[in-house]
């Protein structure tokens, strides 16, 4: 007998079998069965199983095969301000690096706005994700080192203070007003900004780095190296898509795809088998290597072949997806017991 | 202080712990427990956590599945192909060796309320702190959901609430029933406990005690038993600890966890090091162009 019981069809099922054992000493016929119970009905089909039982009791790893760890409860916010982050640090970087070497107002003013832009986007995104967003600036209630996400917040807002200090001083510069402070604020923000900008591009990587999950603190030290990268190189390739002829762009955007081919090469490399197998498998897999041939050997051979813009949108392309394919990856890496015990073992 | 002590265990004594700054912990003994989850629903109703679903997957009477931010206590069912102790299969039937043999084991897990702990050096908010009982405890009214915890735990055990839920994005995990210690009473599990398999009290008195209980079941034919207490890994120990009957792994249990803190220094050094290789670059392909 099964069902939910609420009609009252267990009460009355109960009643025949308490008369039936009272009447005769024992009940041979089958009791109530609640719905989705784990005892099978008498002579009834069994419960549908994934996998057979003895798989289930002695071959999946761990607890059942259930998983040993969290999977992280960021969602897309986490991976687009992965993406934002990374290009407003670059474009400080960018910005400071022109007005420092080759000194040209057009191109270092867009790049902090767009610096300045990607920032609030950026503070945007951070507090969406949150499970209690009305509560994002608890975030600088204290500074904790040990923490690789307040330091990384704590960057990020000085950060976004330095870009607003040097674009004060550029637009004072191009109003006329205040001409002895204006280069003043210029230099103090744009040589703030671009450490900054710079911790901020790579910090992410870091911050997914310090974590308990396989397959990301296995890369700890490539995923700094590779979001750097990303962040400066898609700096690079918005410039160059707003129409800045500059070389030094496609410079930078060349060693930016170089960089990120020996990034995905060294990640194919350096394997640890079922501990970060997450990187290969599945939808992180297909992601993160569509991604890897995108911003590296793609837009690589795009530009050699002189198609810059083709070769910075491949570029851009293949960051964004990226940082979606590490946060897929941790996700899945986290649900993988196997991963998780073996890296955690003797 | 052995099984069974009743009114003079240490389960139902008053305490001062937390005015003492006496650092307390939990011993779960799963040998003795027989899975009737009184501690999960002591919890629940105690700490008012919300129901999070029954969920039978047709595979045992675990319908908890694991610990979460709304269960802070999950009642472990294995079925092993091993003995108990000195059990003799078969010796129900009288056919010694007849059958192969089975256990079935039962254990409570909970919040380790690691010594050093992934969740509280990742908070970024301070939400999470260390009381005077030495437990880790996350201040509900200064968390703000930004998940950091989730992925710094190595034993997946905090999670953040999903929204709807009373107090819907925010972190949750065992409080060690702070509110119930701070009124000298027994967090609610142990109270609840009917075999004493979760033991309450000071750390090391229960670590003591720990001790001998696995000397007396090693002498009743236990061989594999073994205390899980990662006091050799940079967890440094945990606080609430566990009597383990054979593999370790077989209940979800990492052999050597680590607290992520420590993956931090060279994840950090390649930050600043890319971070000046960035400017560097940048400077360079302008200053040649």
């Amino acid at each position: 007998m099964t069902g939910d019981g609420k009609d009252g069809s267990f009460e009355a099922r109960l009643d025949e079998l308490r008369d039936a054992a009272a009447r005769e000493g024992k009940v041979d016929a089958p009791g109530v069965r609640a719905a989705g119970g784990p005892l099978p009905a008498a002579g009834g089909p069994l419960p549908p199983s994934s996998a057979p039982r003895a798989t289930r009791l002695n071959g999946a790893p761990g607890y059942y095969g259930r998983p040993v760890l969290k999977p992280p409860v960021w969602t897309w916010e986490i991976p687009v301000y992965f993406f934002v982050g990374g290009l407003a640090g670059g474009c400080a970087i960018l910005a400071w690096a022109a007005q420092v070497a080759a000194p040209e107002a057009v191109l270092v003013r867009t790049a902090l706005w767009l610096a300045l832009g990607g920032t609030a986007a950026s503070a945007v995104l951070l507090i969406l994700d949150l499970g209690r967003p009305m509560r994002f600036l608890y975030m600088l209630r204290v500074f904790k080192w040990r923490s690789p996400m307040s330091v990384g917040v704590w960057v990020l807002t000085v950060f976004g203070g330095a870009l607003a200090l040097a674009l004060a001083g550029m637009e004072l510069a191009r109003a006329e007003i205040a001409g002895g402070l204006a280069p003043v604020l210029l230099a103090a923000g744009l040589w703030t900004a671009a450490p900054l900008g710079a911790l901020v591009a790579t910090y992410t990587g870091v911050l997914i780095g310090a974590t308990a999950v396989p397959a990301w603190n296995l890369h700890r030290t490539t995923l700094p190296i590779h979001f750097g990268i990303a962040g400066l190189g898609s700096a690079a390739a918005v410039l160059e898509l707003l129409g800045f002829p500059s070389p030094a762009l496609g410079l930078v955007g060349l060693a930016a795809s170089v960089g990120e081919t020996l990034v995905g090469l060294s990640v194919e490399v350096s394997r640890h088998g079922t501990e970060d197998r997450a990187l290969r498998e599945g939808r992180a897999g297909i992601l993160l290597r569509g991604a890897g041939v995108l911003a590296g050997p793609a837009s690589l051979v795009l530009r050699l072949s002189g198609m810059e813009a083709a070769a910075a949108v491949s570029f851009l392309v293949g960051a964004l997806v990226s940082r979606f394919g590490w946060i897929e990856a941790g996700r899945a890496s986290a649900r993988d017991p196997g991963a998780a015990l073996s890296r955690y073992s003797g | 202080m052995a099984i069974g002590d009743g009114a003079a265990s240490t389960n139902q004594r008053a305490h001062t712990h937390v005015a003492d700054g006496v650092t307390v912990g939990f011993f779960t003994d799963p040998t003795i427990c027989i899975g009737c989850k009184a501690c999960e629903v002591a919890c629940k109703e105690w700490n008012g956590v919300p129901a999070d679903g029954v969920d039978w997957e047709a595979s045992s009477y675990d319908h908890s599945h694991a610990l979460g931010a709304s269960t802070w206590r999950h009642v472990k069912f294995l079925e092993q192909e091993e003995r108990f102790g000195a059990q003799v299969a078969g010796a129900m039937t009288g056919e010694a060796e007849a059958e192969d043999p089975f256990r079935w084991l039962f254990a409570s897990d909970v919040c380790k309320h690691c010594e050093s702990a992934g969740c509280l050096e990742a908070c970024p908010t301070g939400s999470i702190v260390r009381t005077e009982t030495g437990a880790v405890y996350v201040q509900d009214d200064i968390c703000n959901g930004c998940g950091y915890c989730v992925v710094g735990c190595p034993f997946g055990v905090i999670d953040r609430r999903p929204q709807g839920l009373p107090g819907g994005g925010g972190a949750f995990k065992c409080t060690f029933c702070y509110d119930r210690q701070k009124s000298g009473l027994t967090p609610a599990c142990a109270k609840a406990c009917p075999t004493e398999s979760i033991q309450f009290g000071p750390l090391d008195e229960l670590r003591e005690r720990a001790g001998r209980r696995i000397e007396h079941l090693r002498i009743q034919g236990h061989a594999d038993v073994t205390l899980y207490d990662p006091v050799h890994t940079s967890v440094r120990g945990i606080h609430a600890f566990f009597l383990v009957p054979g593999d370790v792994t077989a209940f979800g249990l990492p052999e050597r966890p680590e607290v992520p803190t420590i993956y931090r220094p060279r994840a950090w050094a390649s930050a600043f090091l890319t971070a000046a290789g960035l400017m560097a670059a940048a400077v360079l392909a302008f200053a040649s162009l």
